[in-house]
Protein backbone atom coordinates (compact mmCIF):
# COMPACT_ATOMS: atom_id res chain seq x y z
CA UNK A 1 0.00 0.00 0.00
CA UNK A 2 2.44 2.49 0.87
CA UNK A 3 4.90 1.86 -2.05
CA UNK A 4 1.67 1.98 -3.93
CA UNK A 5 1.38 6.00 -2.63
CA UNK A 6 5.48 6.09 -2.77
CA UNK A 7 5.08 4.94 -6.81
CA UNK A 8 1.94 7.36 -7.12
CA UNK A 9 3.86 10.12 -5.92
CA UNK A 10 6.56 9.90 -8.89
CA UNK A 11 5.29 11.90 -11.70
CA UNK A 12 6.03 9.20 -14.62
CA UNK A 13 3.91 6.64 -12.28
CA UNK A 14 1.18 8.95 -12.01
CA UNK A 15 1.00 10.25 -15.54
CA UNK A 16 0.89 6.50 -16.34
CA UNK A 17 -2.00 5.26 -14.05
CA UNK A 18 -4.34 8.30 -14.02
CA UNK A 19 -4.40 7.70 -17.68
CA UNK A 20 -5.68 4.54 -17.38
CA UNK A 21 -7.48 5.71 -14.23
CA UNK A 22 -9.39 8.70 -16.28
CA UNK A 23 -11.94 6.50 -18.97
CA UNK A 24 -13.48 4.65 -16.06
CA UNK A 25 -13.82 7.96 -13.43
CA UNK A 26 -15.71 9.82 -16.52
CA UNK A 27 -18.40 6.93 -17.29
CA UNK A 28 -19.03 6.15 -13.46
CA UNK A 29 -19.29 10.22 -13.44
CA UNK A 30 -21.48 10.41 -16.77
CA UNK A 31 -23.78 7.11 -15.28
CA UNK A 32 -24.28 8.97 -11.48
CA UNK A 33 -24.89 12.41 -13.30
CA UNK A 34 -27.67 10.92 -15.54
CA UNK A 35 -29.03 8.87 -13.14
CA UNK A 36 -29.00 11.83 -10.71
CA UNK A 37 -31.08 14.29 -13.20
CA UNK A 38 -33.32 11.54 -14.11
CA UNK A 39 -34.30 11.05 -10.04
CA UNK A 40 -34.13 14.86 -10.02
CA UNK A 41 -35.89 16.14 -12.88
CA UNK A 42 -38.40 12.78 -13.25
CA UNK A 43 -39.06 10.83 -10.32
CA UNK A 44 -38.36 13.18 -7.44
CA UNK A 45 -42.04 15.09 -6.68
CA UNK A 46 -42.76 18.76 -6.56
CA UNK A 47 -42.23 20.17 -2.97
CA UNK A 48 -45.30 21.21 -1.01
CA UNK A 49 -43.93 25.30 -0.91
CA UNK A 50 -41.58 26.00 -3.79
CA UNK A 51 -43.35 24.17 -6.43
CA UNK A 52 -40.74 22.68 -9.09
CA UNK A 53 -38.46 25.70 -8.37
CA UNK A 54 -36.52 24.12 -5.34
CA UNK A 55 -34.61 21.14 -8.15
CA UNK A 56 -32.06 24.03 -8.63
CA UNK A 57 -31.23 22.28 -5.28
CA UNK A 58 -29.69 19.25 -6.97
CA UNK A 59 -27.34 21.38 -8.79
CA UNK A 60 -26.95 24.03 -5.99
CA UNK A 61 -26.59 21.65 -2.98
CA UNK A 62 -23.81 19.77 -4.66
CA UNK A 63 -21.65 22.54 -5.89
CA UNK A 64 -21.69 24.51 -2.65
CA UNK A 65 -20.45 20.74 -1.18
CA UNK A 66 -17.74 20.25 -3.60
CA UNK A 67 -16.64 24.30 -3.14
CA UNK A 68 -15.59 23.71 0.18
CA UNK A 69 -14.38 20.02 -0.25
CA UNK A 70 -11.91 21.08 -3.07
CA UNK A 71 -10.65 23.65 -1.05
CA UNK A 72 -10.04 21.03 1.85
CA UNK A 73 -8.00 18.80 -0.71
CA UNK A 74 -6.37 21.62 -1.93
CA UNK A 75 -5.31 23.57 1.53
CA UNK A 76 -4.06 19.42 2.54
CA UNK A 77 -2.00 19.12 -0.46
CA UNK A 78 -0.33 22.28 -0.17
CA UNK A 79 0.13 21.08 3.66
CA UNK A 80 1.74 18.34 2.30
CA UNK A 81 3.80 19.65 -0.79
CA UNK A 82 4.78 22.36 1.81
CA UNK A 83 6.23 20.25 4.31
CA UNK A 84 7.12 17.22 2.36
CA UNK A 85 8.35 19.04 -0.83
CA UNK A 86 6.42 16.51 -2.72
CA UNK A 87 6.21 17.72 -6.52
CA UNK A 88 2.97 15.76 -6.73
CA UNK A 89 0.92 17.16 -4.12
CA UNK A 90 2.68 20.97 -5.40
CA UNK A 91 0.32 19.96 -8.87
CA UNK A 92 -3.00 18.27 -7.03
CA UNK A 93 -3.29 21.84 -4.94
CA UNK A 94 -3.11 23.98 -7.88
CA UNK A 95 -4.94 21.93 -10.18
CA UNK A 96 -8.10 21.85 -7.88
CA UNK A 97 -8.09 25.12 -7.74
CA UNK A 98 -9.87 26.02 -10.56
CA UNK A 99 -12.66 23.71 -10.31
CA UNK A 100 -13.03 24.34 -7.23
CA UNK A 101 -13.66 28.21 -7.88
CA UNK A 102 -16.11 26.78 -10.79
CA UNK A 103 -17.93 24.98 -8.47
CA UNK A 104 -17.94 28.05 -5.99
CA UNK A 105 -19.49 30.06 -9.02
CA UNK A 106 -22.26 27.89 -9.86
CA UNK A 107 -23.47 27.67 -6.30
CA UNK A 108 -23.53 31.29 -6.29
CA UNK A 109 -25.30 31.37 -9.62
CA UNK A 110 -27.50 28.81 -8.95
CA UNK A 111 -28.44 29.89 -5.30
CA UNK A 112 -28.87 33.68 -6.99
CA UNK A 113 -31.62 32.65 -9.77
CA UNK A 114 -33.08 30.26 -7.06
CA UNK A 115 -33.42 33.27 -4.57
CA UNK A 116 -35.26 35.65 -6.73
CA UNK A 117 -38.11 34.03 -6.84
CA UNK A 118 -37.99 32.69 -3.63
CA UNK A 119 -36.58 34.78 -0.97
CA UNK A 120 -37.25 38.07 -3.52
CA UNK A 121 -34.16 38.95 -3.78
CA UNK A 122 -30.99 38.18 -6.10
CA UNK A 123 -28.49 38.74 -3.60
CA UNK A 124 -27.92 39.73 -0.03
CA UNK A 125 -25.15 40.35 2.21
CA UNK A 126 -26.03 37.77 5.10
CA UNK A 127 -23.68 35.69 6.49
CA UNK A 128 -23.46 32.33 4.29
CA UNK A 129 -23.67 34.24 0.95
CA UNK A 130 -20.76 36.57 2.14
CA UNK A 131 -18.50 33.96 2.89
CA UNK A 132 -19.21 31.77 0.40
CA UNK A 133 -18.15 34.73 -1.80
CA UNK A 134 -14.96 35.21 -0.05
CA UNK A 135 -14.10 32.03 -0.33
CA UNK A 136 -14.47 32.29 -4.36
CA UNK A 137 -12.32 35.45 -4.00
CA UNK A 138 -9.66 33.20 -2.42
CA UNK A 139 -10.09 30.65 -5.39
CA UNK A 140 -9.15 32.95 -7.65
CA UNK A 141 -6.25 34.68 -5.07
CA UNK A 142 -4.74 31.32 -5.52
CA UNK A 143 -4.74 30.99 -8.94
CA UNK A 144 -3.74 34.68 -9.57
CA UNK A 145 -0.87 34.04 -6.85
CA UNK A 146 0.34 30.68 -8.75
CA UNK A 147 0.50 32.40 -12.34
CA UNK A 148 2.22 35.47 -11.08
CA UNK A 149 5.52 34.09 -9.86
CA UNK A 150 7.32 32.61 -12.25
CA UNK A 151 9.15 29.43 -11.12
CA UNK A 152 6.81 27.08 -10.34
CA UNK A 153 7.80 25.42 -7.46
CA UNK A 154 8.36 28.95 -5.69
CA UNK A 155 4.60 29.81 -7.37
CA UNK A 156 3.74 26.32 -5.30
CA UNK A 157 4.80 27.15 -2.14
CA UNK A 158 3.75 30.65 -2.00
CA UNK A 159 0.20 29.56 -3.10
CA UNK A 160 0.02 26.92 -0.87
CA UNK A 161 0.39 29.22 2.41
CA UNK A 162 -2.10 31.53 1.06
CA UNK A 163 -4.55 28.09 1.18
CA UNK A 164 -3.89 26.94 4.32
CA UNK A 165 -4.67 31.12 5.42
CA UNK A 166 -7.47 30.69 3.90
CA UNK A 167 -9.00 27.09 5.57
CA UNK A 168 -10.45 29.21 8.55
CA UNK A 169 -12.99 30.61 6.21
CA UNK A 170 -14.56 26.86 5.67
CA UNK A 171 -15.84 26.51 8.92
CA UNK A 172 -16.87 29.99 8.78
CA UNK A 173 -19.30 29.32 5.80
CA UNK A 174 -20.34 25.68 7.31
CA UNK A 175 -21.42 27.05 10.30
CA UNK A 176 -22.45 30.59 9.43
CA UNK A 177 -26.35 29.41 9.42
CA UNK A 178 -26.17 28.30 12.85
CA UNK A 179 -24.02 30.95 14.66
CA UNK A 180 -25.65 34.19 12.87
CA UNK A 181 -29.36 34.77 11.98
CA UNK A 182 -28.97 34.66 8.00
CA UNK A 183 -31.61 34.68 5.77
CA UNK A 184 -30.14 31.52 4.02
CA UNK A 185 -31.81 28.25 5.43
CA UNK A 186 -29.75 25.85 7.87
CA UNK A 187 -29.09 22.74 7.11
CA UNK A 188 -31.01 19.68 5.85
CA UNK A 189 -29.09 16.33 5.18
CA UNK A 190 -26.62 17.22 7.81
CA UNK A 191 -29.13 18.06 10.55
CA UNK A 192 -29.00 14.98 13.16
CA UNK A 193 -32.34 15.29 14.40
CA UNK A 194 -35.30 14.27 12.16
CA UNK A 195 -35.23 14.32 8.82
CA UNK A 196 -36.34 17.12 6.88
CA UNK A 197 -36.02 15.90 3.75
CA UNK A 198 -38.11 13.54 1.75
CA UNK A 199 -36.21 10.69 0.96
CA UNK A 200 -37.46 10.35 -3.10
CA UNK A 201 -35.64 13.92 -2.98
CA UNK A 202 -33.00 13.10 -1.08
CA UNK A 203 -31.64 9.75 -3.07
CA UNK A 204 -30.96 12.67 -6.36
CA UNK A 205 -28.66 15.07 -4.15
CA UNK A 206 -26.78 12.39 -3.06
CA UNK A 207 -26.55 10.83 -7.03
CA UNK A 208 -25.72 13.84 -7.77
CA UNK A 209 -22.87 14.80 -4.75
CA UNK A 210 -21.19 11.44 -6.35
CA UNK A 211 -21.23 12.78 -9.83
CA UNK A 212 -19.92 15.91 -9.01
CA UNK A 213 -17.37 14.61 -6.74
CA UNK A 214 -16.05 11.59 -10.03
CA UNK A 215 -16.50 14.64 -12.33
CA UNK A 216 -13.85 16.69 -9.97
CA UNK A 217 -12.19 13.83 -9.72
CA UNK A 218 -11.68 13.56 -13.67
CA UNK A 219 -10.76 17.56 -14.57
CA UNK A 220 -8.23 17.81 -11.66
CA UNK A 221 -6.33 14.54 -13.24
CA UNK A 222 -6.49 15.56 -16.14
CA UNK A 223 -5.38 19.67 -15.43
CA UNK A 224 -2.50 17.41 -13.60
CA UNK A 225 -1.46 15.41 -16.23
CA UNK A 226 -1.34 18.62 -18.76
CA UNK A 227 0.66 20.53 -15.19
CA UNK A 228 3.08 17.61 -14.91
CA UNK A 229 4.60 17.42 -18.53
CA UNK A 230 4.28 21.20 -18.35
CA UNK A 231 7.05 20.60 -15.47
CA UNK A 232 8.88 17.75 -16.71
CA UNK A 233 9.73 18.68 -20.23
CA UNK A 234 13.54 18.63 -20.06
CA UNK A 235 13.07 15.02 -18.67
CA UNK A 236 14.08 11.88 -20.38
CA UNK A 237 10.27 10.35 -20.15
CA UNK A 238 8.48 12.71 -21.46
CA UNK A 239 10.66 13.27 -24.67
CA UNK A 240 10.55 9.47 -25.19
CA UNK A 241 6.82 9.89 -24.68
CA UNK A 242 6.48 12.83 -27.45
CA UNK A 243 8.56 10.60 -29.53
CA UNK A 244 6.47 7.97 -29.13
CA UNK A 245 3.58 9.77 -30.71
CA UNK A 246 5.13 11.72 -33.37
CA UNK B 1 9.98 12.28 10.50
CA UNK B 2 13.43 14.25 9.80
CA UNK B 3 13.75 17.51 11.95
CA UNK B 4 13.65 19.72 9.09
CA UNK B 5 10.15 18.25 8.03
CA UNK B 6 8.60 18.48 11.83
CA UNK B 7 10.05 22.05 12.19
CA UNK B 8 7.99 23.17 8.74
CA UNK B 9 4.83 20.67 10.15
CA UNK B 10 4.82 22.94 13.42
CA UNK B 11 5.10 25.80 11.35
CA UNK B 12 2.21 25.24 9.01
CA UNK B 13 0.19 23.89 12.33
CA UNK B 14 1.26 27.46 14.30
CA UNK B 15 0.06 29.95 11.32
CA UNK B 16 -2.96 28.06 10.63
CA UNK B 17 -4.15 27.99 14.60
CA UNK B 18 -2.89 31.69 14.84
CA UNK B 19 -4.89 32.76 11.54
CA UNK B 20 -7.78 30.63 13.59
CA UNK B 21 -7.54 32.60 16.73
CA UNK B 22 -6.93 35.92 15.01
CA UNK B 23 -10.35 35.56 12.59
CA UNK B 24 -11.98 33.82 16.00
CA UNK B 25 -11.32 36.98 18.02
CA UNK B 26 -12.30 39.51 14.97
CA UNK B 27 -15.97 37.38 14.10
CA UNK B 28 -16.92 37.37 17.87
CA UNK B 29 -16.06 41.40 17.92
CA UNK B 30 -18.29 41.76 14.97
CA UNK B 31 -20.93 39.36 16.23
CA UNK B 32 -23.66 41.80 15.99
CA UNK B 33 -23.05 43.06 12.86
CA UNK B 34 -22.80 39.69 11.26
CA UNK B 35 -27.09 39.04 12.71
CA UNK B 36 -28.58 39.60 9.60
CA UNK B 37 -31.71 40.68 11.20
CA UNK B 38 -33.28 41.44 14.53
CA UNK B 39 -35.45 39.50 16.47
CA UNK B 40 -39.13 41.29 18.02
CA UNK B 41 -37.72 40.62 21.16
CA UNK B 42 -34.28 42.26 20.51
CA UNK B 43 -36.46 45.03 19.12
CA UNK B 44 -38.40 44.95 22.40
CA UNK B 45 -35.19 44.87 24.55
CA UNK B 46 -34.24 47.75 22.29
CA UNK B 47 -31.43 46.58 20.78
CA UNK B 48 -32.22 47.53 17.16
CA UNK B 49 -30.86 51.13 16.17
CA UNK B 50 -34.20 53.48 16.61
CA UNK B 51 -33.24 56.10 14.07
CA UNK B 52 -31.94 54.08 11.07
CA UNK B 53 -33.00 51.02 9.03
CA UNK B 54 -32.35 47.92 10.08
CA UNK B 55 -33.85 44.17 9.18
CA UNK B 56 -36.16 42.82 11.31
CA UNK B 57 -37.06 38.60 11.25
CA UNK B 58 -40.05 36.30 12.75
CA UNK B 59 -42.80 34.13 11.65
CA UNK B 60 -46.02 35.71 10.41
CA UNK B 61 -48.72 35.29 13.02
CA UNK B 62 -51.79 33.32 11.90
CA UNK B 63 -54.82 35.21 11.03
CA UNK B 64 -52.66 39.01 11.62
CA UNK B 65 -52.50 39.67 7.23
CA UNK B 66 -55.00 42.29 6.43
CA UNK B 67 -54.88 44.75 3.11
CA UNK B 68 -55.08 48.42 4.24
CA UNK B 69 -58.31 49.76 2.74
CA UNK B 70 -55.75 51.79 -0.31
CA UNK B 71 -55.31 48.11 -1.38
CA UNK B 72 -51.81 48.81 -1.70
CA UNK B 73 -50.46 48.17 2.14
CA UNK B 74 -50.16 45.45 3.81
CA UNK B 75 -50.02 45.31 7.40
CA UNK B 76 -49.19 42.06 9.45
CA UNK B 77 -47.53 41.11 12.80
CA UNK B 78 -43.88 38.75 12.98
CA UNK B 79 -43.42 36.78 16.01
CA UNK B 80 -40.34 34.82 17.44
CA UNK B 81 -42.92 33.38 20.05
CA UNK B 82 -42.21 35.82 22.76
CA UNK B 83 -42.70 39.05 20.93
CA UNK B 84 -44.67 40.68 18.31
CA UNK B 85 -44.25 43.66 15.68
CA UNK B 86 -46.70 44.94 13.51
CA UNK B 87 -45.21 45.43 10.10
CA UNK B 88 -46.96 47.78 7.06
CA UNK B 89 -45.37 47.23 3.77
CA UNK B 90 -46.83 48.83 0.33
CA UNK B 91 -45.77 46.57 -2.52
CA UNK B 92 -45.09 42.89 -4.26
CA UNK B 93 -45.10 40.19 -1.41
CA UNK B 94 -42.39 36.98 -2.85
CA UNK B 95 -44.44 33.71 -3.53
CA UNK B 96 -43.24 31.96 0.09
CA UNK B 97 -44.56 34.87 1.95
CA UNK B 98 -47.84 33.67 3.70
CA UNK B 99 -49.14 33.25 7.27
CA UNK B 100 -47.00 31.06 9.74
CA UNK B 101 -44.07 31.66 7.61
CA UNK B 102 -40.33 32.98 8.48
CA UNK B 103 -39.93 36.47 6.58
CA UNK B 104 -37.13 38.85 6.73
CA UNK B 105 -38.20 42.71 6.70
CA UNK B 106 -36.12 45.60 5.70
CA UNK B 107 -37.45 49.43 7.53
CA UNK B 108 -37.88 51.45 10.02
CA UNK B 109 -39.79 52.20 13.48
CA UNK B 110 -41.97 55.10 13.28
CA UNK B 111 -43.27 56.52 16.32
CA UNK B 112 -45.81 54.52 17.18
CA UNK B 113 -43.81 51.33 17.43
CA UNK B 114 -45.11 49.67 13.69
CA UNK B 115 -42.28 48.78 11.73
CA UNK B 116 -42.64 50.52 8.23
CA UNK B 117 -40.93 48.51 5.41
CA UNK B 118 -39.49 49.00 2.05
CA UNK B 119 -38.56 45.14 1.60
CA UNK B 120 -39.94 41.94 2.67
CA UNK B 121 -38.11 38.60 1.63
CA UNK B 122 -39.14 35.26 2.71
CA UNK B 123 -36.95 32.89 4.80
CA UNK B 124 -37.01 29.48 3.54
CA UNK B 125 -37.18 26.70 5.99
CA UNK B 126 -34.78 23.58 5.64
CA UNK B 127 -37.39 21.19 4.96
CA UNK B 128 -38.37 19.60 1.74
CA UNK B 129 -41.69 17.56 1.30
CA UNK B 130 -43.89 16.65 -1.47
CA UNK B 131 -47.45 18.25 -1.04
CA UNK B 132 -49.00 15.26 0.00
CA UNK B 133 -47.04 15.03 3.16
CA UNK B 134 -47.31 18.22 3.83
CA UNK B 135 -51.34 17.87 3.27
CA UNK B 136 -50.95 14.89 5.51
CA UNK B 137 -49.30 16.79 8.71
CA UNK B 138 -51.54 19.24 8.35
CA UNK B 139 -54.63 17.08 8.35
CA UNK B 140 -52.87 15.25 11.29
CA UNK B 141 -52.68 18.34 13.29
CA UNK B 142 -56.35 19.84 12.03
CA UNK B 143 -57.87 16.82 14.09
CA UNK B 144 -55.83 17.19 16.98
CA UNK B 145 -56.80 20.78 17.41
CA UNK B 146 -60.31 19.63 16.87
CA UNK B 147 -59.92 17.10 19.50
CA UNK B 148 -58.18 20.20 22.05
CA UNK B 149 -61.61 22.14 21.28
CA UNK B 150 -61.36 25.85 21.07
CA UNK B 151 -58.56 26.36 23.74
CA UNK B 152 -56.50 23.98 21.41
CA UNK B 153 -57.54 26.05 18.43
CA UNK B 154 -56.28 29.11 20.22
CA UNK B 155 -53.10 26.96 21.60
CA UNK B 156 -52.59 26.16 18.18
CA UNK B 157 -52.55 29.27 16.48
CA UNK B 158 -50.20 31.17 18.81
CA UNK B 159 -47.56 27.62 18.89
CA UNK B 160 -47.72 27.76 14.91
CA UNK B 161 -47.41 30.98 14.46
CA UNK B 162 -44.10 31.35 16.93
CA UNK B 163 -42.99 27.54 16.62
CA UNK B 164 -38.87 27.10 16.36
CA UNK B 165 -36.16 28.85 18.08
CA UNK B 166 -35.16 32.25 17.04
CA UNK B 167 -33.18 32.08 14.06
CA UNK B 168 -33.96 29.28 12.41
CA UNK B 169 -37.89 30.07 12.03
CA UNK B 170 -38.32 26.61 11.65
CA UNK B 171 -41.73 25.20 10.19
CA UNK B 172 -41.60 21.53 11.62
CA UNK B 173 -40.86 22.58 15.02
CA UNK B 174 -44.09 24.93 14.36
CA UNK B 175 -46.08 21.82 13.56
CA UNK B 176 -44.69 19.63 16.33
CA UNK B 177 -45.30 22.27 18.90
CA UNK B 178 -48.63 23.16 18.09
CA UNK B 179 -49.23 19.48 18.10
CA UNK B 180 -48.14 19.16 21.91
CA UNK B 181 -49.90 22.45 22.66
CA UNK B 182 -53.47 20.80 21.22
CA UNK B 183 -53.18 17.24 23.26
CA UNK B 184 -56.43 17.39 25.08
Amino acid sequence: MLRFFHQLASPKHFYRISGKWIPWLGAACLAFMLAGLYQGLLVAPTDYQQGDSYRIMFVHVPAAWMSLFIYMVMAIAGGIGLVWRIKLAEIMAISSAHVGASFTFLALITGSIWGKPMWGSWWVWDARLTSELILLFLYLGVIALYNAVEDRRTAARATSILALVGVVNIPIIHYSVEWWNTLHQGPTVTKFDAPSIDFRMLIPLLLMAIAFKLFYAVVVLLRARVEVLQRERNTSWVKALVAEHE
Amino acid sequence: MNPARRKRLILIGLMVAGVAVAVGFALNAFNQNLMFFYSPSEVAQGKAPPDHAFRLGGLVTNGSVKRLPNGLTTRFEVTDNTRTVTIEYTGILPDLFREGQGIVAHGKLNADGVFIADEVLAKHDENYMPPEVADALKKSHKVNSAAGGREGALGREVNSAAGGREGTLGREEGVSASQKGTAP
